[in-house]
């Protein structure tokens, strides 16, 4: 038995693998992890304090900057928490108009982190290439409604902005009927990729009870067999109206979390299909005519959650009767989610931390917010 | 076919142009290897943040920058002639970023990409956010944007590529006699128990800097015989001359106090904690 | 699904955990102004909880109630009332309305017992709150700065911590 020593290897922050400026110490016993220490901060940009001293409307297009990836997302949860702080309704076109964007960042986000994940694995960028090539396609959708990329800061309270452009929809529908093609291009790529099956099954196994313990959301907590998703369990704005499954994993491993990505990508085009046949043509129902846009909510606090591509995202307000909040929180998914990482990477080799943190899914904009 | 050789025509670079599209090359050793060099940058795969996506869109399907030869991401500083600094620069990452920097070998060239890079843009006032990455290394390119499409990163690579296109090969920094101040290492701050400190200042102090920084890149990266060619646009800035006095930060924001507290975004301004 | 709302939950913790439910006194929130609308007192609706019982309160809703989903932990500098206020925020896995705990420590001794111990996911949540606030949270495994730097002095996140920048200009003119 050859004698081994512990050896610390850092990771990070700057790597190509670690999706941004992340930072991981490993210590390692021969090519086995005995240890993972993440370390954050390299993009703690002060949101919550620049918050605090913003207008509720000027945060707007701050939340689009932490998920940098699901802009969209970020603006439904802050979006909601403010009009149940102050009481605004949203008219059925605007929530149904939300609905679709969500559901649409949720596809682009899925094919933007599968095409990481096998970039980290080592196909370098064709995967990639290829989900960008859906991306794009629908950030002009996103640019003709809000008239940003990536960035949107569509939504306002009571409501989104504007409304749609007239050949949004029909842009729409011809993404929605090319998207099965891709979906399923995709799934082949996965299933029957030697590659990937090798470095994606039975790694980072993280076993119910321990994803429960550590509260992580979203696909992690999908793929790990509970079957908890918020548009479910605590539905919000007009998704009890639809009918969708929620996929779940069975053993816990990458392989599984993918598996649930690709499926939510199959249920998000279901459920954009039922928006299509349901959306109310309301003439100037994007927005409620009484909803202000400076608000000044009565003392209270409030907590508002959705489903974001990544997981539970929710934001805690506390109103001091101004027109700023007094305090602003933001309960990010890929921050918690990270929190079993180093369980997860235990045991396994080096190489399977890129495989087991792309499998996350994290974004650093919401890490470190 | 004779020649017509237009005569009015003084500029070199534009006589040479139109020269080739009648299928006459001239070429000088200073063109042959500013081409070779502009046609090839690679950047470093090195993104921060957010703008870090629509850098990666503009490496990818659509957009595609191998139309303009800096298709090849590395990894590594040491392989990387220019840094695209994408996304908001925090104090905790800034000795890193200031790290790879002089890991870079000379020629090497720096994009500052979007408003965070440029100047801490919307997080400008946070604690841990440093107001600009020319704080601490020089950069050659500005794109305004936030995030800048990656139609404006292309354009701050054609404009780069211009700027290389007319250096003079016996000129350049990096070739030049004597001491070459922006060829050596850079100061890595240290983290202090106020902020990123250099020699004991700190880099980036509470009420904010001269909107000017020390490092200013001189014309094209060119230096004469180690000093900058034009000593009097080079600002200062607190590191280097702690008598520069900070401007006033009312003067920052352009606007008169008894406007601001009248501006409906700022309704509060006026009566907060009177 | 299960479905207990703030009242009730008051009123089985008075019972089975005898002393561990506080009485809300309302929050004065910001200083008031000087003249202008006064606003109201925040009084909140849910479940106040001794510092000191924290543990065992969240123990009782996780292995009684079901309530296994620690989803969220909140910190609150409410200055003006001389106190810190943590928000836990536990939901059920089968869906529906979550529970809240909300504990009160006064600012000059910060000190709450840890729930990591027993409940993996609080890490990051109270190192982000010991790093941004300087809450101690009494057992934790390994209580360090997670956010800034190791040298950094102050805690960012409090009320009174000198503020820089241009946004700030004016507020206390
Ligand atoms: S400039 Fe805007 S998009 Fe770019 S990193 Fe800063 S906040 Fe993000």
């Amino acid at each position: 038995m050859l004698k081994t020593e512990e050896l610390q290897i850092n990771i990070g922050p700057q790597h190509p693998s670690t999706h941004g400026v992340f930072r991981m110490i490993v210590t390692v016993d021969g090519e086995t992890i005995t240890d993972l220490k993440p370390v954050f901060g390299y993009l703690h940009r002060n949101h919550e304090q620049i918050a605090e001293q913003n207008t509720y409307l000027q945060n707007m297009p701050y939340t689009d900057r932490l998920d940098y990836f699901n802009s969209m997302a970020n603006n439904q949860a802050y979006a909601m928490a403010v009009e149940q702080l102050v009481g605004i309704e949203v008219p059925e076109r605007a929530e149904y108009l939300r609905v679709m964007m969500v559901e649409l960042t949720r596809i682009l986000n899925h094919a933007g982190a599968l095409g990481f994940l096998i970039n980290d694995m080592g196909m370098w960028q064709t995967q990639l290439a290829f989900g960008m090539r859906e991306r794009e396609k629908i950030l002009d959708l996103f640019e003709s409604a809000s008239g940003a990329r990536l960035m949107c800061n569509y939504f306002r309270f009571g409501g989104v902005v504007r409304d749609l452009p007239p050949d949004f929809i029909p842009r729409l529908k011809e993404l929605l009927q090319a998207m099965p093609a891709f979906v399923d291009e995709l799934e082949r790529l996965l299933r029957e990729n030697e590659i990937l099956m090798q470095r994606a099954e039975g790694i980072g196994i993280l076993p119910r009870d321990l994803a429960l313990a550590y509260s992580v959301s979203g696909p992690v907590l999908r793929g790990s067999g509970i079957p908890y998703d918020v548009r479910k369990a605590q539905p919000y704005s007009v998704y009890d109206r639809f009918d969708f499954d929620v996929p779940v994993g069975t053993v816990g491993d990458v392989y599984d979390r993918f598996l649930v990505r690709i499926e939510e990508m199959r249920q998000s085009r279901r459920i954009l299909e039922q928006v299509l046949e349901q959306l109310p043509d309301a003439q100037g129902g994007h927005i409620n005519p009484k909803a202000r846009q400076n608000v000044r909510p009565p003392v209270g606090d409030v907590y508002a959650r959705i489903e974001s591509p990544k997981g539970e995202l929710g934001f805690y307000l506390v109103s001091d009767g101004s027109g700023k909040p007094y305090r602003y929180k933001v309960r990010a998914p890929s921050f918690i989610n990270l929190t079993p990482l180093g369980d997860m990477c235990r045991g396994y080799k080096v190489a399977d931390v890129v495989v087991i943190l792309g499998s996350i899914d994290i974004v650093m904009g919401e890490v470190d917010r | 076919m004779p020649l017509e050789i237009v005569f009015p025509m003084t500029n070199e670079h534009e006589l040479q142009l139109d020269l080739e599209r009648q299928g006459v090359f001239l070429s000088t050793v200073n063109r042959f290897y500013n081409w070779g060099r502009r046609s090839s940058i690679w950047p470093m795969a090195f993104g921060l943040a957010c703008c870090a996506i629509e850098m990666m869109a503009f490496g990818l399907s659509r957009y595609d920058v191998a139309r303009f030869g800096a298709e090849l991401f590395r990894a590594s500083p040491r392989q990387a002639d220019l840094m695209i600094v994408a996304g908001t620069v925090t104090k905790k990452m800034a000795p890193q970023v200031v790290r790879l920097y002089n890991q870079m070998a000379e020629p090497r060239y720096v994009i500052s990409m979007g408003a965070c890079a440029t100047s801490g843009g919307p997080f400008r006032d946070g604690y841990n956010v440093l107001r600009g990455i020319d704080l601490l290394v020089p950069v050659d390119v500005y794109v305004p944007g936030c995030p800048p499409r990656p139609e404006a990163l292309l354009h701050a690579l054609i404009t780069l590529q211009d700027q290389i296109d007319r250096q003079k090969l016996g000129r350049v920094r990096w070739y030049g006699q004597g001491a070459k101040p922006q060829t050596t290492d850079f100061p890595v701050p240290t983290f202090g128990a106020q902020g990123l400190e250099i020699d004991g200042h700190l880099v980036d102090p509470v009420g904010g800097l001269p909107l000017v920084s020390s490092y200013t890149a001189p014309e094209f990266g060119e230096m004469k015989s180690g000093r900058l060619e034009h000593p009097e646009i080079v600002r200062h800035f607190p590191i280097m001359d702690p008598s520069v006095e900070l401007e006033h930060p009312l003067k920052a924001r352009g606007m008169a106090p008894e406007i601001a507290a009248d501006d409906l975004k700022r309704g509060e301004v006026g009566n907060a904690e009177a | 699904m299960p479905r207990l709302d703030a009242a009730e939950l008051r009123e089985r913790m008075a019972r089975d955990l005898p002393g561990a439910v506080l009485e809300v006194v309302p929050l004065q929130v910001a200083a008031a102004p000087p003249h202008g609308p006064q606003p109201g007192a925040f009084m909140t609706s849910d479940t106040l909880v001794a510092p000191s019982r924290l543990v065992e309160a969240a123990c009782y809703l996780r292995d009684l109630l079901g309530y296994a989903y620690l989803s969220d932990i909140a910190v609150v500098d409410y200055l003006a009332d001389d106190l810190f206020e943590l928000v836990y925020r536990f939901y059920h896995v089968e869906g529906g309305e979550g529970l809240t705990l909300k504990v009160r420590i006064p600012r000059d001794h910060p000190e709450v017992p840890s729930l990591t111990p027993a409940w993996p996911g609080a890490n990051f949540h109270e190192r982000e709150a010991f790093d941004l606030y300087g809450i101690v949270f009494v057992g934790h495994p390994f209580l360090r700065r997670i956010y800034m730097w190791d040298e950094f002095e102050g805690f960012p996140m409090r009320k009174d911590f000198p503020k820089q920048g241009d946004k700030y200009i004016g507020a206390d003119e």
